[in-house]
């Protein structure tokens, strides 16, 4: 809190208010009145959470702007919300994307405008919560929360094959979820009747419960963020999702799975998470080359860029599980960038598929022709994508692969494939669908960016290029935050 | 204005001109559009030669600009090392650029994308001055991969040929095989130093001389690794074998970019990178000799490639592989400043005779086909002159300036004492014969002889280009038409280039060579005194070029050029004689010794058919068909099998309860 003001409070309900209000205009007769309430809610949303950075302390690790009230006094359960230099990023990544979204879905969405804009607002604050939340059963609130907008997104405004990508995706999801309940369970009891997660950090457990501990959580995360082998709902989920909702799933909701690694599984179980590292670098590692690798032939542009998500999120494990500090940071920054990029990747698919209703590499060729201005972007983001210097996907490649090099040289080796593989598929799909004279008469027909794609794109474009030449205001922000936390893990929470 | 102002100018004022042209081009429109980049180039040349001045005098600077990220308890920095090396390379980019740029005006005059390609142009020249300016290795990787992004834009600038957009493709992924070592060894400077700055991790490079590289299951010398590893990055660049597959490709682009990217500047990243690191391949006999062999294989197998190129630029382009290859075998001869000396007369003479080629072309109405032209030096007489004085230059012709530098690194390799310099020595001896001989092949076919324009083509080498009728397109001249010599704004820069193209060869060999002149920018270990030696023996140019007249590497090039004249002019039925002859060796040649097809076949098709087996096998049928569904298929079966337990007649729940009854009863009688 700043003077007295609720900063976090406001950045979780301002937007799930302006959703509910949205909602209130009723059917599609008040179209235009939902979109702008949406607009304003969204980029008031993200004003809000500007104090946050601007406030914030680059000195402590302890927890900023807490916010902590009694909720359910029988199980000591409360209403705890705070911020370090992990999350806060996260919760302006959040912000930063709704009015993107919102805009991006002006014109295309004209079934249940008011539904689709309400879903996004509520489920940015949602999202929020998971990142600010610091009781574990707030947290777990807001964790599943999140997954109803999401459905309903996909649901109602997705593909055809919509069913098959929902149940799988709540295949998936279900397992997990349930068991990191029955681990916050035990850790209240281990902790002596805390759900706060700051308590389960100082918890002492014994070996064999980290493990399963850490197990239980890595079912939750892992099937986020995701990694090998609970990775399959992904693809489909954004092949079948609209272009908002691919969006909002690439560039924040894998983040949560990450996320949930950093607050929950490595300060609770860190002598499991050391003994299970092996594992999880391999598994990392098995993500960047092999998902890498089967992105190369995809057919489907959002089915590639999906595999590249994939491919990218390896580097932001493989960071956290080499356990120092250009890993932790560097994959922190691979997170933020990744938002930025596969957001914007996932919205020049979705230019393409609004003007021509298919996803097919295929049904493409020679789109410059018709849509210089919209390649020039799409070429910037492709690149940014293949980790190009100067472009936020560089660094926190770069930081990674150089702390990759100082665990062990041929984690190294495995990860900096990506310059290859990373480049072989993004660029091979550009010149596929950008470069070569018009296909078709289709592509003949297309027209260029509109002023309102033009606005979305430079907003993009700026953050992608400021990042990647100037990612310092990114860095220092969680310096001291990590430096903290890889001290935290490095102690043992064995009992004596 | 103060130095370090003047320091930012310079990379800075390219950068504005790129995004004018680039952002705004349609706008201001296509006059104002060279202009503002042009004048920007010049700024930025006229400011590179007043830093070049300064730091004559004595004024060298090492500083950043700004912290661009602090991880861990290492800060990356963005900032500036101006030394004479740098100094150099600064002069020789910007003032090839600003030619090529004048160039352009006339060469691109009918292209609709007249604004994008300055652009294009000019954020190059940024790229490789941040590259060349950089006083870390980040900052280095930066322009390394800013200038092999604006070589993928350019190679692909005439984005509807699909043998273009192949062609960029290929240049950038065999650059990021290249860049896969480059990066690994930055990581190992990090690791063992935990710096990326150059003088920090040069003060200390000389105490881990002997440890060994920190990778688990190998036992090798740590800075032979980094020194290696490094090096992979610069045969990516600088086209070595063999991930110099790319480089011949790259003619595809527009020919003022094949003189400035393909020839001159970019081209020549890893053979500065490898001259700015001296300090460390100095400690590293095992990575020089490395150097030196990859080098001279590039050096004389490109070559030969050379001799049976029809197309004019092609043939220009396999000169400029194996050109670097020299470059590189001095590098491992030790002798940087050679290197870096040929790398500077090359840039000139060879931006000269991409360019005159690409006058040529113009001429020619976009055919590039040497076999079609013939006895042009009546009607183009600034071209012919000009290129005949970039072949003499590259050939090594005594006083040219090409002689002093590839003299220099002959005679650097001949006193090296490291394992592979014989082979090199042979090679780079050989090459000069080579270079030679297809030098004045593609010479007196174009400039000599019968005059084989204006008729019907009976030659096709571009019938891969034959779907599009846009700008530089094979046409060729209509039959009667003659072709005619081109507009000042290509010739002058002909001019201008074939200047130092003629002199800075002697007049730069006594300072550049022979005089400390790079002072502490290059480091030449005790142990390798090879320049130091060619240093003593030095008498001054003169002496030099007089000396050479009894050397065998000058009757090499003599013989080379008469038996190109034999071979082309005297009795042109010679080399279709060779060809029949020599059958097997000729369909060698012209398939680039098999490694396009080995490529495409192996790693491409490779990939695609291992990512087709990881999808369908790994993804599709494990993954997603045995667990996902299969659990899903499992519960479902499970279900359809519990359902019959639940009928809803009452005498099917009265009978289990009786089972039940009966077997929990004959448990507890039996246990």
């Amino acid at each position: 809190m700043i003077f007295g003001f609720p900063v976090i409070s406001v950045a979780i309900w301002l937007p799930i208010i302006f959703g509910i209000l949205v909602l209130a205009t009723g059917d599609d007769k008040n179209a235009p009145l939902a979109r702008m309430i949406a607009l304003v809610g969204s980029v008031l949303g993200f004003l809000v959470t500007i104090p946050l950075y601007t406030g914030f302390m680059l000195d402590t690790a302890e927890m900023q702007f807490v916010e902590r009230h009694q909720w359910i006094p029988r199980f000591n359960i409360e209403y705890f919300l705070g911020v370090d230099g992990i999350s806060v990023l996260f919760i302006l990544l959040t912000a930063f994307f709704t009015p993107l979204v919102v805009v991006a879905g002006w014109k295309v969405i004209e079934k249940r405008v008011a539904q689709y804009m309400a879903s996004f607002l509520i489920m940015s604050g949602i999202m929020i919560g998971v990142f600010a939340a610091l009781d574990a059963i707030l947290f777990y609130v807001f964790w599943e929360a999140m997954l109803i907008p999401m459905f309903l997104i996909i649901g109602v405004w997705g593909g055809a094959n919509r069913v098959y990508a929902a149940v799988k995706f709540f295949l998936y999801t279900l397992l997990g979820s349930l068991l990191m309940l029955v681990a916050l369970i035990y850790l209240y009891n281990q902790s002596g009747g805390s759900f706060s997660i700051l308590d389960f950090h100082q918890t002492l457990i014994p070996m064999s419960a980290q493990i399963l501990i850490f197990i239980a959580f890595f079912f939750a995360f892992a099937v986020k963020v995701p990694m090998f082998p609970v990775h399959t709902w992904l693809p489909d989920a954004h092949v079948e999702a609209p272009t908002g909702g691919s969006v909002v799933l690439a560039a924040i909701m894998l983040k949560v799975g990450a996320y949930g690694f950093l607050r929950f599984s490595m300060p609770i179980a860190p002598d499991a998470s050391h003994e299970l590292a092996g594992v999880m670098i391999a598994l990392s590692l098995i993500a960047v080359v092999y998902i890498g690798l089967v992105a190369l032939t995809q057919t489907d542009m959002k089915k590639l860029v999906a595999y590249s998500s994939i491919s990218h999120m390896g580097f932001v494990t493989l960071g956290f599980f080499i356990f120092n500090a250009y890993g932790m940071e560097g994959a922190l920054l691979q997170m933020i960038s990744h938002g930025f990029v596969s957001g914007a990747l996932f919205l020049c698919i979705g230019v393409l598929y609004d003007r021509m209703h298919s996803r097919n590499i295929a049904d493409y060729g020679g789109v410059v022709n018709t849509m210089p201005v919209f390649a020039a972007f799409f070429m910037l983001f492709a690149m940014a994508n293949s980790g190009l210097p100067g472009t936020s996907g560089f660094v926190g490649e770069f930081i990674v692969i150089l702390g990759a090099v100082k665990a062990n040289f041929w984690y190294a080796f495995a990860a900096a494939s990506t310059l290859i593989f990373g480049a072989a598929y993004t660029l091979w799909m550009y010149k596929r669908v950008i470069f070569g004279a018009v296909a078709n008469s289709h592509v003949a027909e297309l027209t260029d960016l509109t002023w309102r794609e033009i606005a979305i794109f430079t907003v993009l474009a700026i953050t992608v290029l400021g990042m990647g030449l100037y990612p310092l205001p990114f860095s220092e922000i969680m310096h001291t935050s990590v430096n903290e936390f890889l001290v935290h893990v490095a102690r043992s929470k064995l009992p004596m | 204005m103060s130095m370090e102002n003047l320091y930012l100018l310079v990379p800075l004022a390219p950068l504005v001109g790129a995004i004018i042209a680039g952002l705004f081009g349609k706008v201001i429109g296509r006059a104002w559009s060279h202009r503002v980049t042009i004048a920007l180039v010049a700024v930025s040349f006229f400011a590179s030669v007043s830093i070049f001045n300064d730091v004559q005098a004595g004024n060298e600077f090492n500083g950043a600009i700004y912290t661009w990220l602090t991880s861990g308890h290492t800060s990356f920095q963005v900032g500036f090392l101006i030394d004479k090396l740098t100094a150099t390379m600064m002069l020789v980019v910007t003032f090839v650029s600003l030619m090529v740029h004048i160039y352009t005006i006339g060469y691109m005059q009918e292209d609709p994308g007249y604004q994008r390609f300055f652009s294009y142009i000019s954020l190059f020249t940024f790229s490789m001055l941040m590259l060349v300016m950089a006083n870390n290795f980040m900052q280095l990787f930066f322009g390394w991969e800013a200038v092999g992004l604006v070589s993928y834009l350019l190679i692909g600038f005439w984005y509807q040929r699909p043998t273009a957009i192949y062609a960029n493709l290929k240049a950038f992924l065999v650059n990021r095989v290249g860049d896969f070592g480059f990066l690994l060894g930055i990581g190992l400077v990090l690791m063992v130093f935990g710096t990326l700055q150059y003088d920090a991790v040069f003060a200390n490079v000389a105490s881990h001389a002997a440890d060994m590289a920190p990778i688990p299951g190998m036992s090798v010398n740590l800075i032979t690794a980094i020194c290696v590893l490094l090096f992979i990055g610069a045969m990516g660049k600088s086209a070595q074998f063999p991930l110099h597959v790319w480089l011949p490709d790259s003619m595809e682009g527009p020919t003022p970019i094949s003189a400035l990217i393909h020839a001159a500047t970019m081209v020549t990243a890893g053979i500065f990178m490898v001259a700015r690191m001296s300090p460390m391949y100095e400690l590293s006999d095992a990575a020089l000799s490395f150097v030196m062999v990859i080098g001279a294989i590039t050096a004389l197998f490109m070559g030969f490639l050379g001799i049976i190129q029809n197309d004019i630029k092609r043939v220009v382009a396999y000169s400029t592989l194996s050109q670097l290859g020299y470059m590189t075998v001095a590098l491992g001869a030790s002798a940087y400043t050679g290197a870096i000396f040929h790398l500077m007369t090359h840039a000139f003479f060879k931006a000269l005779l991409f360019l005159a080629a690409g006058s040529v072309i113009i001429a020619m109405h976009h055919d590039q086909d040497i076999r079609n032209m013939g006895g042009l030096r009546k009607y183009m007489p600034i071209t012919w002159i000009t290129s005949l004085i970039g072949s003499l230059a590259l050939i090594g012709t005594p006083f040219f300036s090409g002689f002093y530098s590839k003299d220099s690194i002959i005679e650097a390799v001949a006193l090296s004492g490291l394992p592979g310099s014989g082979f090199a020595y042979f090679a780079v001896v050989a090459g000069v014969f080579v270079t030679a001989f297809y030098s004045f092949r593609m010479y007196f076919l174009v400039f000599h002889g019968e005059e084989r324009f204006g008729k019907a083509h009976h030659h096709d080498a571009h019938d891969a280009h034959a779907d599009a009728d846009d700008h530089d397109h094979h046409h060729g001249l209509a039959p009667g038409q003659k072709p005619h010599e081109t507009s000042w704004v290509i010739t002058l820069p002909l001019i201008l280039l074939a200047i130092p193209s003629v002199f800075i060869g002697y007049v730069a060999i006594g300072p550049m060579l022979h005089a400390e002149y790079f002072g502490d920018a290059i480091y030449i270990a005790a142990n390798h005194p090879a320049m130091h030696e060619l240093t003593e023996e030095f008498e001054g140019p003169v002496a030099m070029a007089m000396h050479a007249l009894h050397t065998l590497p000058f009757w090499l090039a003599v013989l080379g050029v008469v038996s190109a004249w034999f071979c082309y002019m005297k009795r042109p039925e010679i080399p279709a004689m060779v060809q029949k002859r020599f059958q097997f060796i000729y369909t060698l040649l012209d398939n680039k010794y098999y490694f396009d097809r080995f490529n495409d076949w192996f790693f491409a098709g490779g990939a695609r058919r291992i990512s087709g087996v990881f999808w369908k096998i790994g993804d599709v049928k494990i993954i997603d068909g045995w667990i996902v569904n299969g659990s899903a298929n499992a519960v479902g079966l499970f279900s359809r099998v519990v359902r019959h337990l639940q009928s809803g007649y009452i005498y099917h729940y009265a009978f289990s309860m009786i089972i039940g009854v009966f077997v929990l009863l004959s448990v507890r009688t039996w246990f």
